[in-house]
């Protein structure tokens, strides 16, 4: 079973910043025990673009789809075999990452 | 009712999270195991009124909805193959030290209760699958639509299968964690029952006080070692053994003190007492009570007391200071100062009680407690403005009713 595991920042109570040492550890584990599919940091929303092709044309906006005071900072995509698996992970990943974390299975 | 009644209703008790637990484990699915388990308790009454009762009820009612969950699975395979891929998970191999206590219908309950669900979802998923409800029935306990309730449980069955949460036993590292969060669902249950929120409802909801308790009693048959276990059954038997005395003929909650305490009932009380004495027992040999234990003592010295006057007040006092240790919350301090009050008198009471303002402010027992001791002290006004805000807040019509008569009997 897939998950995507996200990682909420929060702009009126930000994490702390020096987490990607403990972050590079705590990867190099998933990837051994066989969870990791993928994971990527994001830049700001502020490098958002948001393309509407459902009319005529494209239209192309700046900025995030939905301003908020939290957002999507990284996120990871975890092979689990149960959702138990998963929230067990992602209790350690929001420690690892000083920050809140939302599981969401793939369909 | 007649033989073949009462039978369909004990089986019903008896039979029912057994049933939903093994079509659970074999089909994989929550819904074809509920839905089949209910076709067969509706043929079961059809069946024995006109053939009377099988020589093994909850054998038949197995086979029985067996059959029911294979035609069903195999019309909708008809409609769709893409069913067979949503399996639920579970684990058949027995965990080591939880062998001896494995069983379909714990499964069941961890997943019911899973902290993955809200907590309204829990506790209507548990009332159903596990306690056998009906839909309508969990609605009205909860003063909610029975479309709302349909939706609150369909929504729940629809997230257990699709972030995949798992139909088996919780990990021992993880078991103490989901036994509390199982218990708490019970309690609120229970509570929902004992002190029913609502305007136009009874204030004592027996039905559920009675279903909490028997779902409890399930969990103690099915973890009998589990020391909270004991302590929830206990304080629920000590809570309910009072109901005779709470309400009064004219709809009055009738608090403690006043109570008639020949009213009570017994039988629950010697049992209660029993488990209670079973867990002083356990922590005479060194294993530290939980909350739910604490609890269950407390109300055990206000049952041993015949009258209120004969109540052992510095043993209440002691046991509620090793609960602040275990549970610092507001609440628990609010019920210590009442037995402060007892012991020290109201004025020091009322100091512990003020601290509390701004953590209860909204809560109506702590307007209702410090109405109660400024009356005490003679403090009218003061007592009045906290007795209007209390029934302001308080959402139960018997402690309105009697809160509302206090207020009138200030000088």
């Amino acid at each position: 079973m897939r998950y995507l595991v996200s990682v909420i920042n929060d702009k009126s109570d930000p994490g702390s910043t020096d987490r990607r040492p403990a972050i590079s550890a705590f990867n190099e584990r998933l990837i051994a025990e066989g969870y990791w599919v993928f994971a990527g940091g994001l830049a700001g929303t502020d490098a958002a673009t948001v393309i509407d092709n459902r009319g005529e044309q494209a239209v192309f906006s700046d900025g995030p789809f939905v301003e908020s005071k939290e957002y999507l900072a990284g996120v990871w995509v975890w092979e689990a075999p149960d959702l138990d698996v998963a929230l067990k992970l992602a209790a350690e990943a929001s420690k690892v990452c000083d920050r809140k974390i939302e599981v969401r299975p793939f369909q | 009712m007649s033989d073949v009644e009462e039978a369909i209703t004990r089986a019903h008790h008896d039979e029912w999270a057994r049933v939903v637990a093994a079509l659970t484990r074999r089909f994989g699915d929550l819904g074809i195991a509920e839905e089949a388990a209910a076709e067969a308790f509706t043929t079961a009454v059809e069946r024995w009124r006109a053939d009377g009762l099988p020589p093994n009820p909850g054998a038949w009612l197995t086979t029985t909805a067996n059959r029911k969950a294979i035609d069903r699975i195999r019309r909708e395979n008809r409609r769709d193959d893409k069913h067979k891929e949503a399996q639920m998970l579970h684990d058949n191999t027995p965990s080591e030290p939880l062998g001896a206590i494995d069983d379909d219908r714990l499964r069941l309950i961890f997943t019911c209760c899973h902290p993955a669900l809200a907590v309204e979802a829990r506790v209507a998923l548990t009332l159903r699958m596990v306690g056998g409800l009906t839909v309508p029935e969990i609605a009205r306990a909860f003063l909610v639509q029975g479309t709302t309730m349909e939706q609150r449980i369909t929504r729940a069955k629809a997230k257990i299968k699709a972030a995949r949460i798992p139909y088996r036993m919780p990990s021992a590292d993880d078991l103490p964690a989901r036994v509390s969060g199982v218990l708490a669902v019970l309690f609120l249950i229970f509570n929902e029952g004992y002190l029913a929120s609502g305007p136009d409802t009874d204030s004592v909801r027996h039905d559920l006080t009675t279903e909490a308790i028997r779902l409890t009693r399930l969990i103690r048959a099915l973890l009998p070692q589990d020391g909270e276990v004991a302590g929830l059954l206990a304080l629920m038997l000590l809570i309910e053994a009072r109901r005779p005395a709470r309400v009064s003929a004219g709809g009055e909650l009738v608090p403690l003190a006043e109570q008639d305490r020949g009213a009570w009932d017994a039988e629950l009380i010697a049992e209660g007492h029993r488990l209670v004495r079973e867990r002083l027992a356990a922590a005479a040999a060194g294993v530290a009570p939980g909350r739910y234990q604490i609890l269950a003592a407390i109300n055990a010295v206000h049952t041993s007391a015949r009258d209120i006057r004969d109540t052992d007040w510095s043993q209440v006092l002691a046991l509620y200071d090793r609960l602040v240790r275990l549970d610092p919350s507001p609440i628990i301090a609010l019920n210590r100062a009442i037995a402060v009050a007892e012991l020290d008198g109201p004025e020091v009471a009322l100091a512990i009680v003020d601290r509390l303002a701004e953590a209860l402010a909204g809560y109506h027992a702590y307007h209702a407690t410090r109405a109660d001791l400024l009356r005490r002290l003679g403090q009218s006004q003061r007592s009045r403005a906290a007795y209007d805000r209390a029934i302001e807040l308080a959402g139960n019509t018997g402690e309105t009713a009697y809160l509302t008569r206090r207020r009138a009997q200030l000088q």
